[in-house]
């Protein structure tokens, strides 16, 4: 019943096949930057929340060796 | 190099803390007593305020919107200024966003428990609360979006990015399912009718889950368990691509909540598509998170902390397997509308969600008080009894649902329904949902232990008003966009960066909806469907008010084993003057869709007045109130003249005359039950109720007679 009620709008079809032609180049490009991304940028990002500078901040103490 | 002072308020992070708790214990409550209903109906105390119905949606809202909630909140706003070197944009913004998000919980309970519902789940909120809801998000967009522009990080890290498609996300989702016309202060009927309305609030549904219950925790996790863990995550290149992947698929998935409905194929296998895509960034984040523990897993047992944060990813990953399986149009036939979905979202709700803010709650305290944490003994208690509720809870839930579902569809060899009594095979599964009231009640002791943990943890030490910091300021550098810089170029820019994401997330909903807009006017409005006359109208909102579709569908699937049970399968050109639908998304009772015509008149006053007095064994709550009240006739007028403004083709003029006629139909049932015994004055609300469960799925009937 459906195929023959959508068949009435123009070219339905399309939207699934626009979905797809505007997700792969994305995902593609963006694989391609991650996998050439600099090495010491990643590592700085990846080293952020770790980062501390607050003065009177206790979040690196260790956990396991006060108990 | 200028290096700057500047401080970290916590007190605001505190408050969140104490409403994460505090809306924990009401949430878990109300799921233990709805959970408890299910076999003793009895415990609504025969109020109207503590039905089944009215319960569901506080039970949700409370844990999503409110334990949930106030976890993410409490959550950014210590992470957010400490990752942007920043305080937070503005104290009385967040002040603000703190008192508005708990006016709104406290405005939700209110109203849900009276009966004030759209219907739509998770979103149940009328109106003026949607406005309100719109009104804090924003405050809290601007604080955040503020900090964010601030800050003297150059880049943002990931869990910023999370923080930023959720914001976005919500803010769309919420608007485009909140439209809606009202009726007057407390009632309001969605722009949206039947296909439409699902196809949209399933929308809105999915990507609730998605962009409240997931990219937040997300967010989250890649903060909290690096810190927790003490060392970075696994891989910040995987942590960029899961990002984009996931926002992007995540949309798209929605219909996949409405396979085999009368909603168009094309978009029924889109969502299932995408469904099936989604596992890759999904267990793209849960492996980011479990492998950041790669080599120190023997600091896992002994941290609890750590333990709350590994079964959190490893639930996230069950549950995103298991949300694309259950996509599958196979494995859906068999396990939607059953207790298999309940189990499914608890697997989230309590594994991840949960499991995820405790973890974070045990790690974050005693940071705020400057000490450690009190016992780590009791922590891992809660651990303990937590982990055992949700594999009793999972378990239970799983088996209710598999054996409910397969009796449903059982033939004998003779070809007719082996189990045609619907209520035989709830009572199968009875002892199903004692189990599961039995988990939830050991999931919600292990919350006291957490409480009466933190307490003794600030106890222990001082609460810390404010951190100081200092970090330089940030140099503006200019550098231009290169290839091959672009992300980098991006996270360095939060608007722009903002802006892709939700162009990223608004090409998924268009995608879906511009066709069904387009069906739309192509649905074939089937002759004999005729709009709802109005005490059928305002028998419908009764239904709302109860919120009968908690337990009640209304959409017969086209399988033998349901027309052969509830009769012919339900098509899209029927529900065209539905506003809202009501399709449902779980069977406690039988589907109703085709209830119109199957009992008499008498059969339904006597079942609503005491569902047992008919079906012996019955769970279903009595609703006797429905015999006492008088139905509210005074909104006929308005809610006519909405429905015309939303297309519905009632005649010119009809509002001024629709009680007159809404009076003679009440009096024709009135007197059919009259003629049968029951002296019952027409203005009662049960009339109204009773005109429209007459009515359902009776315009085809009616065709086939001709």
């Amino acid at each position: 019943m459906f195929s023959n009620l959508l068949s009435n709008i123009d070219g339905v079809y399309i939207y699934p096949v626009i979905s797809m032609f505007i997700f792969l180049p994305m995902f593609i490009g963006i694989v391609i930057w991650v996998s050439r991304a600099d090495k010491n940028y990643i590592s700085k990002m990846e080293n952020l929340p770790l980062e501390n500078l607050s003065k009177n901040n206790l979040s690196e103490f260790d956990y396991e060796n006060k108990k | 190099m200028n290096i700057e002072k500047f401080s970290y308020d916590n007190r605001i992070v505190r408050l969140f803390v104490f409403a994460t708790v505090l809306w924990a214990i009401v949430g878990m409550l109300v799921g233990v007593i709805i959970a408890t209903q299910l076999y003793f109906p009895a415990l609504n105390l025969g109020l109207q305020y503590t039905t089944f119905g009215r319960l569901r949606p506080l039970h949700t809202n409370a844990v999503i919107f409110a334990f949930v909630g106030n976890a993410i909140f409490a959550g950014i706003y210590y992470s957010l200024p400490r990752l942007c070197k920043a305080s937070m944009f503005s104290k009385a913004l967040g002040r603000i966003h703190f008192w508005g998000w708990q006016t709104i919980i406290v405005l939700a309970a209110v109203t849900l428990v009276s009966g004030i519902t759209t219907s739509k789940e998770y979103s149940e909120l009328e109106w003026p609360i949607d406005i309100l809801i719109t009104l804090v998000w924003v405050v809290f967009g601007i604080n955040m979006i503020g900090t964010i522009i601030k800050r003297r990080e150059k880049h943002m890290y990931v869990a910023i990015w999370f923080y930023l498609a959720t914001f976005i996300t919500v803010a769309v989702l919420h608007i485009v399912n909140s439209l809606e016309i009202p009726v007057t202060l407390l009632k309001s009927y969605p722009l949206y009718a039947g296909v439409q309305d699902a196809l949209v609030q399933w929308w809105y549904g999915h990507n609730a889950v998605a962009f409240f219950l997931t990219t937040p925790f997300l967010g989250l996790m890649y903060y909290y368990l690096p810190k927790a863990a003490n060392r970075p995550i696994y891989s910040y290149r995987l942590s960029i691509l899961h990002f984009w992947a996931l926002i992007f698929i995540y949309i798209w998935a929605g219909p996949h909540h409405l396979l085999y409905t009368s909603l168009p194929d094309w978009a029924q296998s889109l969502g299932t598509v995408f469904s099936l895509m989604l596992i890759a960034p999904s267990w793209g984040g849960m492996l980011n998170g479990l492998l950041t523990l790669r080599g120190a897993w023997d600091r896992v047992r002994d941290n609890p902390i750590l333990k709350f944060m590994v079964v959190a990813v490893t639930a996230y990953g069950m549950a995103t397997f298991e949300g694309p399986m259950l996509s599958l149009k196979n494995v859906n036939a068999l396990l939607h509308y059953t207790d298999w979905i309940v189990s499914h979202v608890h697997v989230g709700a309590l594994g991840w969600n949960g499991f995820l803010s405790f973890g974070m709650l045990y790690w974050l305290v005693p940071k705020l008080f400057g000490t450690e944490l009190y016992s780590k003994k009791l922590a891992n208690a809660h651990f303990w009894l937590g982990t055992l509720a949700i594999v009793m809870y999972a378990s239970s839930m799983y088996w209710a649902g598999l054996a409910q579902s397969l009796m449903w569809k059982q033939f004998t060899p003779l070809g007719i329904l082996q189990y045609p009594n619907f209520l035989e095979t709830v009572l199968q599964i009875v002892p199903m949902y004692i189990i599961r009231s039995v988990a939830g009640l050991i999931y919600l002791s292990g919350v006291f232990l957490l409480i009466y943990n933190l307490l003794m943890t600030a106890k222990l030490g001082t609460f810390i008003n404010e951190e100081f910091a200092e970090a330089p300021a940030l140099i503006k550098e200019k550098d231009s966009l290169r290839i091959g810089l672009i992300h980098r170029w991006l996270e360095k820019r939060p608007i722009q960066f903002t802006l892709l994401a939700t162009v990223a997330i608004l090409v998924g909903g268009f995608v879906e909806f511009v066709p069904t807009f387009l069906v739309k006017s192509n649905v074939p409005t089937i002759a004999s469907v005729k709009p709802y006359t109005p005490l059928e109208l305002q028998g419908r909102d009764i239904y709302i008010r109860e919120a009968c579709n908690s337990c009640h569908s209304q959409m017969v699937r086209p399988f033998r084993s349901e027309t052969e049970r509830y009769g012919e399968y339900s098509k899209a050109g029927e529900f065209v003057y539905d506003h809202p639908f009501l399709w449902g998304s779980k069977r406690t009772g039988p589907d109703l869709h085709r209830e119109g015509g199957k009992y008499s008149n008498l059969w339904h006053y006597l079942h609503l007045e005491n569902p047992r007095s008919m079906s012996p064994g019955s769970i279903m709550p009595p609703y006797p109130w429905l015999l006492k009240q008088d139905l509210n006739t005074s909104t006929t007028p308005k809610k006519i003249t909405v429905m015309q403004t939303l297309g519905v083709p009632y005649e010119k003029g009809y509002e001024n005359f629709a009680n007159d006629d809404l009076m003679k139909q009440a009096e024709s049932i009135s007197d059919d039950l009259l003629n049968n015994g029951v002296i019952i004055e027409p203005q009662k609300e049960i009339i109204a109720l009773i005109a429209y469960l007459q009515r359902l799925g009776t315009d085809i009937k009616t065709k086939n007679n001709n």
